[in-house]
């Protein structure tokens, strides 16, 4: 390969050979190109210009010299045929109008957070009005119940819920050792340490064993459906099923929401069951407290409305994680950020709305006193 | 170029490919020569895509061998395949435009990656590929969900040849256009070819611009590369596919001015 300083001859006063390569090859090099710019411009008009035969001359390259002659080919000039013709395709893809300049905005700030509320204030409109959409199919689908979406809600269940099972069944076996480790270790300083069946037993039925088993679907079932709605917006299937009259809060929506809301539900009592067991093991090995005597004692401790208030919590949860994803999915916009960005938004929506309502569910039993 | 006319930069000897059971290449050959316009053409499902995905290296042979610029595509690894990868340009059938990046960037994008480009230069260099393909520097700020479907194969034009490859692949560059749309496409492609003097694989099932734009065709069937040749020389071999795609309705309508009296 020739030598990359070769690239330009001063031959003598006046003329000015180029040779050599003059390529985006050879010009990706460190400080090359505004070596060449130097070079160029340290050359004083007038001049004779001669192109070799042999350089190596793309387009890019060639822009160095189009623009050290200012845009046009120069008067004084000696090129071959190829050559003129690769100057001639540049004269006319030279753009004299600049690229529109990006316009400064001092508010940009203000602007953002006006729109931030607004947008806000779009969603939950949407998501209220989603939610009514909602009741009136569900009232449709228990009119006619044979009609319904069955083959999708068993499949929406089998994936968010038995597939679920492992990782459910490990994040709460071991949240149940932890809690169980430590509370048994100040239990033990007062000598109640059997009142840890109580303190499990209600903590984990009432409170942790929903909101985990939440906070893992949004996680996990939440991020895929809106990652698989929003592709379908991508791929135009979307606009394929309203052409052809489809109702998508029926299709998509309702199978959804119905499914994750039988099945939370069941995942919630499933992985209260491993939390209990992981607690069980571990009071068993820090307070020695014998399991046989743990799981009799556990229906009393934890009673029936703990139970119960544990799966309505499940069931508001599956369905609100549902809508959240099915509602982000639907307004993804037919490009790859805005995919990302909704499933962002779809799993933060779902996780800050579960402990959110868990607030609220406080609030109203406690009211209620029970 | 210091190379030859009549060199062969790529060479595909005894391929053979399939997904699963499904055989779709077996025993094909096919050389594609410096500064010529190879149109593939072939059925649906005849596996022209799958056979410009073997020459780019985005998939892998069962068989057989596939050459670019003399050497195999497998033994192009680490710096070797990024140095090819500046001396070939692809249009892909949909565009393939990155979504999140505005038109400027997706041309820019392949200049940016060489690195040490100043961005002055760049500026200038993709406004040109622009005016090329007929955008204006307002265009440049748009988001590819904002183009049409035409404005989408001009921008994955502008960007194939924003690093001046010397190969350009061309999947079904005129499907979706209207004619005129397709003519200028077609035109385009024709002037940048004379002037850059670069080689074009195509595949196009458009016999329009075959006839305008192709010095040679290669016909994919039987699983294999049935002929290559100049149009006059593939029109006069009897085979079915042949007969129907070159010869019947359409084929008269499209070839009919150029005086083949078999037509018909």
């Amino acid at each position: 390969m020739p030598s990359n300083d070769k690239f330009l001859i001063i031959e003598q006063s006046g003329v000015c050979r180029i040779c050599g390569l003059w390529d985006v090859a050879a010009l990706s090099i460190r400080g090359e190109v505004d070596r060449r710019r130097k070079l160029l411009a340290s050359i004083k008009d007038p001049v004779r210009w001669l192109l070799d035969e042999g350089t190596r001359l793309d387009t890019v390259g060639a822009q160095l010299l189009w623009e050290r002659w200012g845009k046009s080919l120069p008067k004084d000039i000696v090129l071959s045929d190829a050559q003129r013709d690769l100057f001639q395709i540049m004269e006319q893809g030279t753009v004299t109008e600049p690229l529109p300049k990006e316009k400064v905005n001092f508010f940009g700030w203000l602007e953002k957070l006006g729109a931030g509320i607004i947008i806000g204030y779009e969603h939950f409109m949407a998501l209220l009005a989603m939610l009514g959409l909602l009741g009136i199919d569900f009232l449709r689908f228990l009119a006619r119940p044979l009609r319904g979406p069955w083959r999708e809600i068993s499949a929406q269940i089998f994936r968010a819920g038995a597939q679920a099972m492992g990782i459910t069944a490990l994040v709460g076996f071991l949240i149940g050792v932890v809690i169980s480790y430590l509370s048994a270790q100040q239990l033990a300083l007062f000598g109640a340490g059997q009142f840890i069946v109580t303190l499990l037993g209600v903590t984990i039925v009432r409170e942790l064993g929903p909101v985990l088993a939440s906070i893992l679907v949004a996680g996990r079932s939440g991020s895929s459906i809106t990652a698989q709605i929003g592709v379908m917006r991508v791929t135009q299937e979307l606009d394929a099923m309203e052409v052809m009259g489809i109702s998508q809060s029926q299709r998509l929506v309702l199978p959804r929401v119905i499914a994750l809301a039988i099945v939370m539900p069941l995942l919630v009592v499933w992985t209260d069951a491993l939390a209990l067991l992981g607690g069980m093991i571990a009071a068993k090995h820090e307070l020695g407290l014998e399991m046989t005597w743990f799981v009799e004692q556990l229906p009393g401790a934890i009673g029936v409305k703990n139970v119960w208030i544990g799966l309505v919590k499940g069931m508001t949860f599956g369905a609100w994680v549902a809508m959240v994803a099915c509602h982000f999915g639907l307004r993804i916009e037919p490009n790859t950020e805005s995919l990302g960005k909704g499933t962002t938004a779809s799993v933060v929506t779902a996780i800050t709305g579960v402990i959110l309502i868990d607030a609220i569910y406080a609030i109203i039993f406690s009211e209620m006193g029970i | 170029m210091e190379l030859s006319q009549d060199q062969v930069i790529i060479e595909i000897r005894d391929l053979k490919t399939g997904f699963g059971d499904h055989i779709v290449h077996e025993h094909l050959n096919m050389d594609v020569r410096r500064r010529e316009i190879l149109a593939l053409v072939g059925g649906s499902g005849s596996g022209k895509t799958t056979l410009l995905r073997h020459i780019l290296g985005l998939q892998r042979a069962k068989a057989g061998s596939v050459k670019v610029f003399g050497e195999p595509i497998e033994s192009y690894t680490g710096e070797r395949r990024l140095a090819l990868t500046r001396r070939w340009g692809m249009l892909f059938q949909s565009g393939a435009l990155f979504s999140a990046l505005p038109v400027f960037d997706n041309v820019a994008l392949p200049l940016r990656e060489v690195r040490f480009l100043p961005e002055d230069l760049i500026r200038d260099v993709v406004l040109m590929r622009l005016a090329w393909v007929g955008l204006t520097p307002q265009d440049a700020k748009l988001m590819p969900s904002d183009l049409s479907g035409g404005m989408v194969k001009r921008v994955a034009l502008a960007r194939a040849l924003s690093l001046d490859p010397e190969l350009l692949f061309l999947d079904e560059p005129t499907a979706g256009l209207d004619p005129q749309r397709s003519d200028e496409f077609v035109n385009l492609v024709k002037a940048l070819h004379k002037q850059l003097g670069f080689t074009v694989i195509m595949v196009t099932h458009d016999l329009d611009t075959i006839r305008d734009l192709a010095t040679r065709v290669a016909v994919l069937a039987e699983k294999r590369v049935l002929v290559e040749g100049t149009i006059e020389e593939v029109m006069q071999v009897k085979h079915p596919f042949i007969e129907a795609f070159f010869h019947g309705e359409r084929g008269a309508r499209a070839l009919g001015n150029t005086k083949l009296g078999t037509v018909g």
